[in-house]
Order: structure tokens, then C-alpha cells, then sequence
């Protein structure tokens, strides 16, 4: 079919031609439609929000964790209580144990020293003592976090204050952050955690989360927003100590100048920011 | 034309099915949805006020909730200060529900009328609603 | 051209519809695993990517290998290649597709698949994977129906056409050595954690892909009135046997790193998944099955009175296929995440569901194939 016969002033277009420019016409119609809202700036402005007053402020968040200051299982128990009923973590302790263990969510659990800390493990000659205890373990807010650098969307992110936050909103499950982690600090929710959340502990001013996100500990930003220190941190009797790394009269910055610390996998260079007391089970303070 | 046994048969089929939604809904429009403020919070205030005003939050709610949830999670702001200079606390959970502790008859209202169904609620927890 | 693909024999049509039947099934499973969670797969905390990944890697490689009919016949002039290049870039085009259904099938909340593109993130490398995909896609769609468009009116094809064949070419490297970089760039993970991992993908894309080519190209033989000719599909049998020797040495380089240094983190992987591990060994035997397929396959492969045979060389080529299937369909994945960051054991084994869905994405490519080939095949028979 001519698109302009000859001598004929008349503009003819054949069908396939104007099929071909209405697709386009409606592909740009709509997709430039939806760009131009999506970048229209709607609503107020981000000038309007603030921090709360009561915040803590500090520049780099971490723990020191002195496991010699745990003597019981219910110790240990008290810390992870706290958190997972403040943050309405599922408990999925009424799945078969085989399912519970592939499944479960969790933010700060124990485990052996072999565990915690596998590539420096205590050989036979080492302080045997050491074997025995349990450390906890948490996300680290490394300063150079592997999962902040592979999530594809920022649903992870290191925020201002050192804090490697996780924006469930944003999160599309796709798991990358776990494969990045080295520390396997990190939960996904391989199924609905609503019906594992007992309503008695369920915490009313928190939310959960859903099907098909991942979790992990956020160094409880919503208490620190309030002026409060993270809820492990409270009931744990001084075994962990929150405080701002990078400053120099802070407790931590004290523990970790007068007594031997050590943090899980540093030759990874992420630069973990929990640091753990390590010494023999007798030394005091 | 070729075929007019099939077309026309197939033209109906189509018609009716495209139409299908329409006929079957007819003389069944829902009722105007009629949001209820009636919860214990608002009735003990004095000026009953929201977040912004009325006509403002009926269009940009959604808008002003992602706005909160960006202050919040990604920025570390937790407090909001309205265009009045008011202050609030951002928080879907503890602030705008804790006033607005009726979901059934007011979040609900619009959002069936509207067939909307906004999944905030697989995560932010539901007020627990007292018979009214 | 289409509706070529609309007609066809008895036999075109039982196989659409049993394609559709699977496709069917597994679109049911993915409902429930949409309705109930990713834990209806085998995946699990510490081995939290499993088949679907590791089936996207695999086919990333079996996308990227078309360019190994591409650099012969436009870069080289080898005119052997003309009649089947259309064939790899159609098999490209039906791989990208399952790689982004794959990946589709994978995510927790794939209904805001969209925030990889509301957010773009230049330091993730899954947001450049999923740049250079869809690139490869519309690269390979634009290019292979342009060119077959243009040979089914018998005139060349359009001037534009030429500089998108040659992007083409660095393009399908850049998939599969950004999709190696996925893994390459983990810290923790030693299995991964090699700088070879690029180099590994990219020899047993090269090697799969066409092993694939071949089985194809045979098929369209036997189905159609199309014949791919002797002589290309033996040019591509020894493209074949320098890419899998390639691939089979960089493997035994990884041995050789591993157990020399004698480094826990490093060898541990490779005992998980050729010995097991204090009793835990469900990868064992498809991981020997692998390596000595893939030894079996170079074995056939590398006599030219062999591979000269073609029903020794399709053989080979299905062996050769399995063997890097399961490599680096499975136990590449698997093997990254076991043992764990804390150096214990957790396993996994897909489940039904899982494999019904996979199928179903299977089906989805072989579906997109059929056609794609079948309209190629219609134009080369027409232009015959």
C-alpha cells in the first residue's frame, strides 16, 4: 500500500501503519500519564516533619555484649522475650520442630561460641570454659553493610546514626540481603506470621509484618525515637550495653578500650558494630 | 458478509459479557457511604480536628500516610507539624486510629463503597472496636 | 508473521496443549504459594534461594549463548551460521522470559516488582541484572523478527538493524557476567566468592546453550520441512568442546583453590556437596552424576570421529546439558549456602509445589519457543 501515491496530495495510510501508531500513542499516553504523577511531588512537604525532642542522638549505634554477666537459661530468655513481644515477632514454636527451625523469625537469639563466632573458633588448648557459654546474636549494623549494598530497592538502608534500618514497606522479598548477610542476621517470612503472634503478647503500638518480607533487628529505633534504650538492652542486667561508638566517653568506648572485645568475621570488612567481651567466665564488671 | 451466522452470535456473547457487570448490579447501588466519627476519643474533644482538615484528608490521606511512613522509617522523624502548627505524633497505629478507633464504620465505609482495599491492616494493627 | 503460528499439524497442537495443561497446574501452585508464602517451597532461613534461582542462573547462560552464532556470522562473515542464527536468538528471547519469571516466581511480594524500578539503585547489582535483561530481551525480540520479517519479504534488512546486532554481542556477555556477579561479589559465602565465578558462567553458557542449540536445531529437522544443515550444527558441536573443556577446568581450578589452601570456609562446600557432611548428603549423587556426565559428554565430544557422528553428538549434547543443569541449576545455589554463616547444616530439597511451578515457567519458555520457532520455520519453508 502506497503511504503517498503520486500526484495525489492526500495523505493514505495503511492499517498496519496506524495500528502500529495508536499502540504507540496509548503506550505513551499511559506511560507518560503515570511518570508524570508519579514524579508530581503531592501532598506536604518533608520540611514538616521532625525528630522527636526526647530522641537519643549519637553518630554510630552498637552494642557491647558481656555474656559473663548471664548466668541462667532465663537470662538469656528475658532479652529475647522483650524484643519479640515488643516487636510482635511470630512464635512459631507449634510447628513441627523441623518446619519451626526453616521457618522461624527471629531478631536476637544464643548460641555456642563455635557458632557465633566460627571463623576464629577456640581449638582444644584454648579456654574450655568458653565452649560452654552462650553468646547472643544479632544484626550487627556493620558501618559497611554487605545487604545495604545488594538490596535493589534501598528496603534496607543505613541510616544517619549508624543504624542499618529495614523499611518493610519497600521490601520485595527477594532475599538478596539474606545471601548477602554473613552474619545470617536476617528473617524472612516464608509464611502469614499473623496466626504465631499470641494476642496476650501481642504489643498494640507496634506493627507486625507480613507474608513475604524480611525482618532482623532494628536496634529498636522506635524506642530510641522516644528517649528509650533498645528493650534487650533493659532487661539484660548490664550484659548489653548500648551506646554511640563514635563517642569517646561513651560506656561502650570504655569497655572496649579497658577489656579484650572481639566482633564476629571482621576480616569480611564490614565492619560490625557489636562488639563482644571476651575473657574468662571469673572476671568481674 | 461472509460468516454473519458467527459474528453476530459472537458480537452478542461479547456484548452481553462486557455488559454483564452492569446488568447484574442494576438497581443495587450501594448506599453513599456515611463515615462515622463517632468514637469515644473524638467525642471528649473539644474542637474535632484530624491531622489537616477535612477536605484535605479525604483527597491526600493516602499521600500524607506514605509522606509519615517515609519521615519515620526512613528518615528518623517521628513527630509531624501541621500546616495549623499543631504537632503529632506520626504513627497510623497510635495516632490516626487511636481518634479514629472505628474502622468498621469509618475507614471501612468508603473503602467497601469504593472497592478499595488498602493492605495496610496485614501489618499495622487494627484497632480492637467495642460495640458502639 | 503470527499467525503462523496459528496453523499447524495434530502432533503442533497436542504439544501446544499439554504445554497450556502444565502451564495451567502450575499457575494453580503459584496461587497457593501466593496465598500461603514462599514456605511451601523446601527453601528455609539458611538456604533462603533454591531452584527458581538457581534455574534463572542457568538460563541466563542458555540467553547469553546466542551470541555464539551471533559473533561467527556478523562479526566473521561465517555464512554457515545464516540459517540458524534466528534459532539462537528466538532460544534467547524464550530463556530471558523464564529468567524473568524465575525471578518473578521468587519474590515475597512481587506485586511491588516495581520499586526495582521506582528506586533504581546503582550499587545493587540485581537492579543492573534487571537493566541488562530486559535490554537483552527487547534486543533480541526487535532484532530476530526485524531480520525474519525482512527474509520473509526477501529484501535485506533495515540498516538500523546492523548496529543493535553489534551491541548485541557485548550485551550478552554483560548478562551473564552480571548475573555472576550476584554471587561473586558476597562476602561470607566462600563457594561464591571466587573472581572465576564470571568466567565459570560464561564457559558453560557458552557450552549449554548451544548443546541446547543442537537438540533444537535436530528437532526442527525431524519436525519440519526446515534443515539447519550438517555442517552448522558440527561448527557448533566444536564451539561446544572448547567451551565445556573451559568450564570443566575452571571447576577444577575451584578444587584446586579450595583444598590446597586447605581454608575450613572454603573446602567445606565442596565436601558438602560431593561427600556430605556428617551425614548430610542429599546433593551427592546429582553432583557426581554431573561431573561425570560432564566428563562423559568432553569424552565424546573431543573425537572428531565421534562428534562427527550426530547421533553421538545429540547424545553428548543431553548429557552435557543434564550435567550443567544441575551445576549450575542447583548446586551452584545450594552450595553457597551450605554450611551456613554459623557453620552448621541446614539442607534442602525442593518440593512439589516448587517443581510444579518450575514446570510451569518451563512450559511458559517452551511455549514462547514453539511459536517463535514455528513462525521462523514457516518463513524458511516459504523462502525455501
Amino acid at each position: 500500500m502506497p503511504y503517498r501515491t503520486e500526484g495525489e496530495h492526500v495523505m493514505s495510510i495503511n492499517r498496519r501503519q496506524f495500528l502500529k501508531l495508536a499502540g504507540v500513542t496509548t503506550v505513551a499516553g499511559i506511560g507518560g500519564t503515570a511518570v508524570f504523577n508519579g514524579l508530581r511531588d503531592n501532598g506536604p512537604e518533608a520540611a514538616q516533619s521532625s525528630p522527636d525532642p526526647r530522641s537519643l542522638k549519637g553518630k554510630r549505634w552498637g552494642f557491647v555484649v558481656d555474656v559473663s554477666k548471664l548466668k541462667s537459661g532465663e537470662d538469656y530468655q528475658k532479652c529475647i522475650d522483650a524484643c519479640h513481644s515488643v516487636h510482635n515477632v511470630p512464635d512459631m514454636r507449634s510447628l513441627p520442630e523441623d518446619i519451626r527451625k526453616r521457618q522461624e523469625v527471629k531478631w536476637i537469639w544464643k548460641d555456642t561460641y563455635e557458632h557465633t563466632f566460627p571463623t576464629a573458633p577456640e581449638d582444644e588448648y584454648q579456654n574450655s570454659e568458653l565452649k560452654e557459654k552462650n553468646f547472643f546474636l544479632f544484626c550487627n549494623h556493620c558501618a559497611q553493610p554487605a545487604c545495604v549494598r545488594v538490596c535493589p530497592t534501598k528496603a534496607t538502608f543505613r541510616r544517619k546514626d549508624g543504624i542499618v534500618m529495614q523499611d518493610m514497606h519497600r521490601c520485595i522479598g527477594c532475599r538478596f540481603c539474606m545471601a548477602a548477610c554473613p552474619f545470617g542476621a536476617r528473617s524472612f517470612n516464608w509464611r502469614d506470621p499473623r496466626p504465631f503472634i499470641r494476642p496476650e503478647k501481642e504489643n498494640r503500638e507496634y506493627p507486625t509484618r507480613m507474608i513475604g518480607v524480611v525482618e532482623k533487628c532494628t536496634l529498636c529505633t522506635e524506642r530510641l525515637a522516644k528517649g528509650l534504650k533498645p528493650a534487650c538492652v533493659e532487661v539484660s542486667n548490664g550484659a548489653i550495653v548500648f551506646g554511640d561508638l563514635e563517642d569517646p566517653n561513651s560506656e561502650v568506648r570504655k569497655i572496649i578500650a579497658s577489656k579484650y572485645t572481639i566482633r564476629r568475621k571482621p576480616e569480611l570488612g564490614t565492619q560490625p558494630g557489636i562488639y563482644y567481651v571476651i575473657g574468662g567466665v571469673e572476671h568481674a564488671g | 458478509m461472509y460468516d454473519s451466522g458467527k459474528i453476530i452470535a459472537g458480537l452478542v456473547i461479547f456484548v452481553v459479557l462486557v455488559t454483564f457487570p452492569f446488568i447484574s448490579n442494576m438497581g443495587k447501588a450501594g448506599a453513599k457511604p456515611k463515615p462515622s466519627i463517632d468514637t469515644p476519643v473524638i467525642n471528649q474533644m473539644q474542637v474535632k480536628q484530624c491531622v489537616e482538615p477535612k477536605e484535605f484528608m479525604r483527597a491526600e490521606h493516602m499521600q500524607l500516610l506514605n509522606n509519615w511512613r517515609d519521615s519515620v522509617v526512613r528518615n528518623g522523624d517521628s513527630i509531624y507539624v501541621n500546616k495549623a502548627g499543631q504537632s503529632f505524633y506520626i504513627s497510623l497505629q497510635n495516632t490516626c486510629m487511636n481518634c479514629h478507633s472505628n474502622k468498621k464504620k469509618f475507614c471501612d465505609e468508603c473503602h467497601n463503597y469504593m472497592a478499595v482495599k488498602p493492605y495496610c491492616w496485614t501489618c499495622h494493627i487494627e484497632p480492637k472496636e467495642s460495640m458502639l | 508473521m503470527l499467525d503462523k503460528a496459528l496453523t499447524g499439524s495434530r502432533r503442533y497442537w497436542t504439544w501446544i496443549f499439554i504445554l497450556l495443561a502444565i502451564i495451567g497446574v502450575a499457575f494453580l501452585a503459584y496461587l497457593r504459594q501466593l496465598n500461603e508464602g514462599l514456605g511451601i517451597t523446601g527453601l528455609s532461613r539458611d538456604v533462603s534461594w533454591g531452584l527458581y534461582i538457581g534455574q534463572f542462573t542457568f538460563l541466563v547462560g542458555v540467553a547469553a549463548s546466542a551470541v555464539m552464532l551471533v559473533i561467527p556470522y556478523y562479526l566473521h562473515d561465517f555464512k554457515k551460521f545464516g540459517k540458524i542464527v534466528i534459532l539462537g536468538e528466538f532460544l534467547a528471547v524464550s530463556a530471558v522470559i523464564m529468567c524473568v519469571l524465575f525471578i518473578f516466581v521468587d519474590m515475597g511480594q512481587p506485586i511491588r516488582i516495581m520499586n526495582v524500578i521506582l528506586y533504581p539503585t546503582p550499587n545493587s547489582v540485581m537492579f543492573w541484572d534487571t537493566v541488562v535483561l530486559m535490554g537483552y530481551l527487547a534486543l533480541n525480540l526487535v532484532i530476530g523478527w526485524t531480520t525474519l520479517g525482512a527474509e520473509r519479504n526477501g529484501v535485506k534488512p533495515p540498516a538500523w538493524v546492523k548496529p543493535l546486532i553489534y551491541l548485541s554481542i557485548p550485551w550478552a556477555v554483560s548478562i551473564h557476567t552480571v548475573t555472576a556477579f550476584l554471587y561473586a561479589g558476597i562476602p561470607g559465602r566462600h563457594f561464591w566468592l571466587t573472581a572465576v565465578m564470571a568466567a565459570r558462567f560464561l564457559a558453560s553458557a557458552f557450552a549449554g546453550g548451544p548443546a541446547l542449540l543442537v537438540l533444537l536445531a535436530l528437532l526442527v529437522r525431524k519436525y519440519s520441512k526446515f534443515d539447519p544443515g550438517y555442517e552448522p550444527i558440527q561448527a557448533l558441536g566444536k564451539i561446544i568442546t572448547y567451551a565445556m573443556f573451559a568450564n570443566v577446568f575452571l571447576l577444577g581450578l575451584e578444587f584446586f583453590t579450595a583444598f590446597y589452601s586447605n581454608i575450613p570456609g572454603h573446602m567445606q562446600p565442596f565436601k558438602y556437596l560431593y561427600a556430605g557432611i556428617n551425614g548430610h548428603a542429599k546433593l551427592v549423587p546429582l553432583m557426581w552424576t554431573s561431573g561425570i556426565f560432564a566428563l562423559a559428554s568432553l569424552g565424546l565430544l573431543v573425537f572428531p570421529g565421534l562428534r562427527k557422528n550426530e547421533k553421538i553428538l545429540a547424545f553428548a549434547c543431553v548429557i552435557l546439558f543434564i550435567s550443567l543443569w544441575i551445576d549450575k541449576g542447583f548446586g551452584l545455589v545450594v552450595g553457597g549456602f551450605v554450611p551456613n554463616m554459623f557453620e552448621t547444616v541446614t539442607e534442602y530439597w525442593p518440593t512439589l509445589p516448587e517443581v510444579i511451578i518450575t514446570a510451569g515457567v518451563w512450559a511458559i519458555g517452551l511455549l514462547v519457543l514453539t511459536v517463535l520457532y514455528k513462525v521462523a520455520v514457516a518463513v524458511r519453508e516459504e523462502t525455501a
